[in-house]
């Protein structure tokens, strides 16, 4: 039953052949064969999922109407807050703090059913490209157990790609979720910004975070993005608008006649030949389904890294400031009459990793009086020229594409200490972050030189979240008729357990 | 060598700034829902937002923005269409976010501007004050230094923290410098707070108790030579919590800063507290080195674009202005100058109105609460509002006057009842036994007994010496316990002694 796709196992509860109870300890089961080599989770939480599993089966026995994903279980980045879960967003410096409150993620979550297995690995604060920066160890891909999943929801990621959830949620900031979900074969959508509430997502950069689903085919992604997204009054900068109509869209999978925008800027030099081989073939097979495919040209693009290495950590500095020692996480330094301001610093000294500490000087400075207009300045500048170009490019075209990563999953502490070389590999991501509006990454094949997972990125405008379902639904369906199913079923087996 | 006032403004000119900070008497906090009422348990008034729970974000208060915008055009401030929140970062523990969230260089209002009158040797003058910018914010927590000899947080055992203040919308008004207002400085500066005191209890916006911090106001004071033509270094005095402290500080602050120039010194840019017992100011923290608080826009909120017709509409809604409202009550009180004046400065004006509306005489009114009830207050040491006795106890007691039923003396007698916390004036009269005795035949019988007991003084006036009826009068009053009518007690004994 685990290796089915969420729907499947939607319909198998529905039709009662399996209880929530029974396919949430099946997870459990898997969890526990394989995450010592994959090490998805920092925290499993078997009693509250089978708890919340038995509440949906009873409802389901008194015949209660019940949300479509009701009883599925789900992987949870570490980064959303969860009532009395330990929350830590990969961070030392929270290790053991208990939210006393739900994000509101979550409360939809909970809502609809859905059966939280516990809280995935990340990089610390959401920073970083291959779940290496987390305070907790590395997750490992389990395409190949040498190499990184991605980040920052590397985890999340691992959990889906690995059968431990069938679903899962990341948060993307500048391609935390599109990236990992390419680098290990699944579906990874970063919605709109402000179509998903932040409520309770623990903020790296506010005016780029994102929460968005995971799923192992582009249906199941859709349909827990219609159960995440929508309108929530404790987010200022939630888009009160009804949610795009995904599911409609995952369905109808049609791309007869839409323009669909290659990115001169984000191909070739710097891309990996395999990755950039499957991407080929796959603008040609959505032309073979009646597609039509145009160039679009993004100047902006070249600065949109530079930018993002600004706003992002400039925001940092002032949203990780909370994280003092003195209401809730670690405290230390605090004996022989030590003051307050010698416990922060000793705390935070401690408390935060290296990735944590370069980004927050590098804000702090950024936004020094002196350096802001040229620094933080000049990048919202730049902001807007991406926003302008991305507005002249879906004047041309519906969506737009290009590789979701410039190479396929690296080794291991390959790039640990080449910051630059990690953050390149966001470069064809971070402009939808910049812009606020839409992207998915789906699996386009395995890379001939490595055998490893090749992403395929569509964006689309604010609010068209529906336009990434249908052009991906497409996609998707051609890949697995060539391939005989999705290109997950090909993933190898993992020792412990069953394939 | 040190000058004395009047020496200091004949050299000097003085300049000033003044910065009040006004909390809002909003129901819930700025950006969030948690109650604002003052003296509530430490801790009790906090929620996931306001403690800055990791994940927790703000959302503006609706009524906060129409508060300040009232504010705004009550003094005669530009509105701006469009304003932004921003974050000032710096590190205290009583403040949660480690950032306050404030308006920067898009203030919700500006250029505006507050006329206030004061009594000269030339007469009554007006000055206008300049308003710079009103702009939003929230308020931190409070921290308690515990231990050690000064309270202070050098040589504390330890501090408590308490965040119910956190987040408590804040306006802050800020003028442009106030030059010319020579030796007038601190009166001026005195009327211009009593003014915005008047001018937002009016509005109904705000408590204004500056005993409870609600109208908070730093004093920007710095001199110049009478022909310099370059402003004097200032130093910037917190803590003035009373009318009477701004002047105060700001004449201690204009002697302390020509007594530095005189011998030669330089005037340090600092922060100082005002003491309220020595009425002198203490150097606080140095502003040599501007501290760099890294401005910049909160990325967790929308811009403020208050609709052109709501504004229009607020104008509207504006109360009369307090200089025209006391022009008003004069006239219709016919009160003269000199006590109009020191209604103004004793702060009864809203009382003694509240006592006439329930159908007082205004001229008894303002006798009892500027005679009998100041005292009172005076001698306790507290606000006439603070004492137990309302506008609808002096009313009652000036009718109960006016039927006969209490003379003067025992009125007087009544009023000290009723701040005791006795209850209504009747109810003193009642519970003491308070009665004007008018019975002749008890009346006479006194008489008859102290001129008896004086027969001496009683020849005295019976031979036509009438000063000598004094003693008799009294010790006839005290035999009756003070409760015969004094007038009544002297038609019957000079007639019982054939006068």
């Amino acid at each position: 039953m685990i290796f089915k796709t969420a729907v499947e196992m939607a319909d198998a509860l529905a039709k009662k052949e399996v209880s929530s109870v029974e396919l949430t300890q099946s997870h459990l089961d898997r969890i526990a064969a394989v995450d010592g080599d994959v090490k998805a989770f920092l925290h499993v939480d078997s009693e509250g999922a089978l708890a919340q599993a038995a509440a949906v089966d009873g409802d389901r026995a008194a015949g209660k109407k019940v949300s479509p994903l009701a009883g599925i279980p789900l992987a949870l980045k570490d980064v959303l807050a969860q009532k009395g879960v330990p929350t830590t967003a990969g961070s030392k410096i929270l290790q053991g703090w208990k939210p006393p409150y739900d994000s509101t993620v979550v409360s939809k979550l909970k809502d609809a059913g859905v059966v939280i297995l516990g809280k995935t690995n990340m990089d610390e604060f959401a920073m970083g490209s291959s779940t290496e920066n987390s305070g907790y160890g590395p997750t490992f891909n389990p395409w190949d157990l040498t190499r990184t999943p991605g980040g920052s929801s590397g985890g999340s990621a691992a959990a889906v790609s690995a059968f431990e959830a069938p679903l899962a949620i990341g948060s993307d900031t500048g391609g935390s979720i599109r990236q990992p979900a390419a680098l290990t074969g699944i579906v990874g959508v970063r919605p709109t910004y402000g179509a998903v509430s932040r409520y309770g997502l623990i903020a790296y950069s506010s005016s780029l975070d994102q929460a968005g689903p995971f799923g192992r085919t582009v249906l199941d992604t859709a349909m827990l993005h219609e159960v995440m997204a929508g309108y929530d009054s404790h987010d200022a900068t939630s888009i009160n608008a009804p949610v795009p109509a995904v599911v409609a869209a995952a369905k109808s999978g049609d791309v007869k006649g839409m323009k669909i925008g290659v990115i001169k800027q984000l191909q070739g030099e710097g891309y990996q030949k395999g990755v950039q081989t499957r991407f080929t073939e796959s603008l040609d097979l959505l032309a073979s389904l009646g597609a039509e495919i145009v160039e679009v040209d993004c100047p902006s693009f070249e600065f949109a890294l530079a930018a993002y290495y600004l706003i992002a950590p400039s925001e940092c500095s002032s949203n990780l400031a909370r994280f003092d020692a003195m209401r809730y996480g670690l405290r230390t330094g605090d004996e022989g009459g030590a003051s307050a301001e010698a416990v922060m610093a000793a705390t935070r000294d401690a408390g935060f990793g290296r990735e944590v500490k370069r980004r927050i000087i590098i804000g702090t400075y950024a936004l020094s009086s002196g350096y802001y207009d040229a620094y933080y300045g000049s990048a919202q500048k730049i902001r807007t020229l991406i926003i302008q170009d991305y507005a002249k490019a879906f004047a041309a075209a519906d969506v737009l594409v290009s590789p979701t990563a410039p190479t396929t999953a690296y080794k291991i502490g390959e790039k640990v200490d080449d910051p630059m070389a990690m953050y390149l590999g966001d470069v064809a991501t971070i402009p939808v972050n910049l812009a606020g509006i839409c992207g998915m990454s789906l699996p386009a094949g395995l890379a001939d030189e490595d055998n490893l997972p090749v992403g395929f990125q569509i964006m689309a405008p604010a609010m068209q979240d529906q336009r990434l379902y249908q052009a991906g639904a497409a996609l998707e369906a051609a890949l697995s008729s060539k391939w005989g199913g999705t290109l997950i079923t090909k993933a190898p087996a993992l020792a412990g357990g069953t394939r | 060598m040190a000058l004395n006032y009047d020496e200091v403004v004949a050299k000097y000119n003085p300049v000033l700034g003044l910065e009040v900070h006004v909390e809002l008497n909003t129901e819930s906090k700025m950006f969030c829902s948690c109650s604002t009422i003052f003296g509530a348990e430490p801790n009790t008034q906090t929620c996931p937002v306001c403690l800055a729970l990791p994940g927790a974000l703000p959302v503006v208060n609706e009524k906060a923005i129409e508060s300040s915008i009232k504010i705004g055009l009550a003094l005669n401030c530009s509105i701006a269409p469009y304003s932004r929140f921003a974050r000032k970062n710096y590190f205290y523990p009583d403040m949660p976010k480690n950032f306050q969230i404030s308006q920067y260089d898009e203030p919700i209002c500006f250029d505006g501007f507050v006329d206030v009158e004061i009594d000269t040797e030339e007469g009554p003058k007006q000055f206008r004050i300049e308003i710079e910018r009103v702009h939003m914010e929230e308020d931190t927590g409070k921290s308690l230094h515990v231990g050690g000899a000064t309270g202070r947080i050098h040589g504390a055992d330890y501090s408590l923290l308490d965040y119910n203040r956190a987040g408590i919308p804040l306006v802050e008004i800020v003028t442009k410098i106030v030059p010319g207002t020579g030796k007038y400085a601190p009166e001026v500066a005195k009327a211009y707070v009593a003014e915005l005191r008047d001018i937002l209890r009016g509005l109904g916006v705000s408590d204004v108790k500056m005993e409870q911090g609600s109208l908070r106001c730093d004093a920007n004071v710095s001199l110049m030579l009478k022909d310099a033509t370059e402003l004097g270094t200032r130093s910037e005095t917190k803590n003035v919590n009373s009318l009477r402290s701004v002047e105060r500080a700001i004449r201690g602050e204009m002697l302390r800063h020509a007594e530095i120039l005189e011998n030669g010194g330089k005037v340090k840019q600092e922060t100082r507290h005002f003491q309220e017992d020595t009425g002198l100011t203490r150097s606080g923290r140095s502003k040599e080195q501007a501290e760099d608080y890294r401005y910049f826009p909160d990325p967790d909120l929308v811009p403020v674009k208050p609709d052109a017709a709501w504004i229009e509409t607020l104008r509207a809604q504006l109360p009369e202005r307090p200089s025209i409202r006391r022009k008003r009550l004069q006239e219709q009180w016919a009160v003269p100058d000199k006590e109009f004046a020191a209604m103004v400065n004793a702060d009864v004006l809203d009382i003694v109105e509240e006592t006439v509306l329930l159908g007082a005489d205004p001229t008894k009114a303002r006798t009892w609460w500027l005679g009998e009830v100041s005292r009172i207050a005076n001698d306790k040491g507290v606000a006439i509002q603070e004492l137990a006795i309302t506008p609808a106890h002096v009313a009652e007691l000036i009718k109960l006057v006016a039927s006969g039923e209490l003379t003067d003396k025992l009125a007087r007698q009544v009023v000290e009842g009723v701040v005791a916390g006795e209850g209504t004036p009747s109810e003193v009269v009642a519970k003491r036994g308070i009665k004007v005795v008018n019975d002749d035949g008890a009346l006479m019988a006194a008489i008859e007994k102290v001129c008896a007991a004086q027969a001496d003084t009683a020849e005295k006036v019976r031979g036509g010496h009438l000063p000598a009826a004094g003693a008799l009068i009294g010790a006839v009053m005290k035999e009756t316990a003070g409760q015969a009518d004094a007038a009544k007690v002297r038609e019957l004994l000079l007639k019982y002694l054939g006068q």
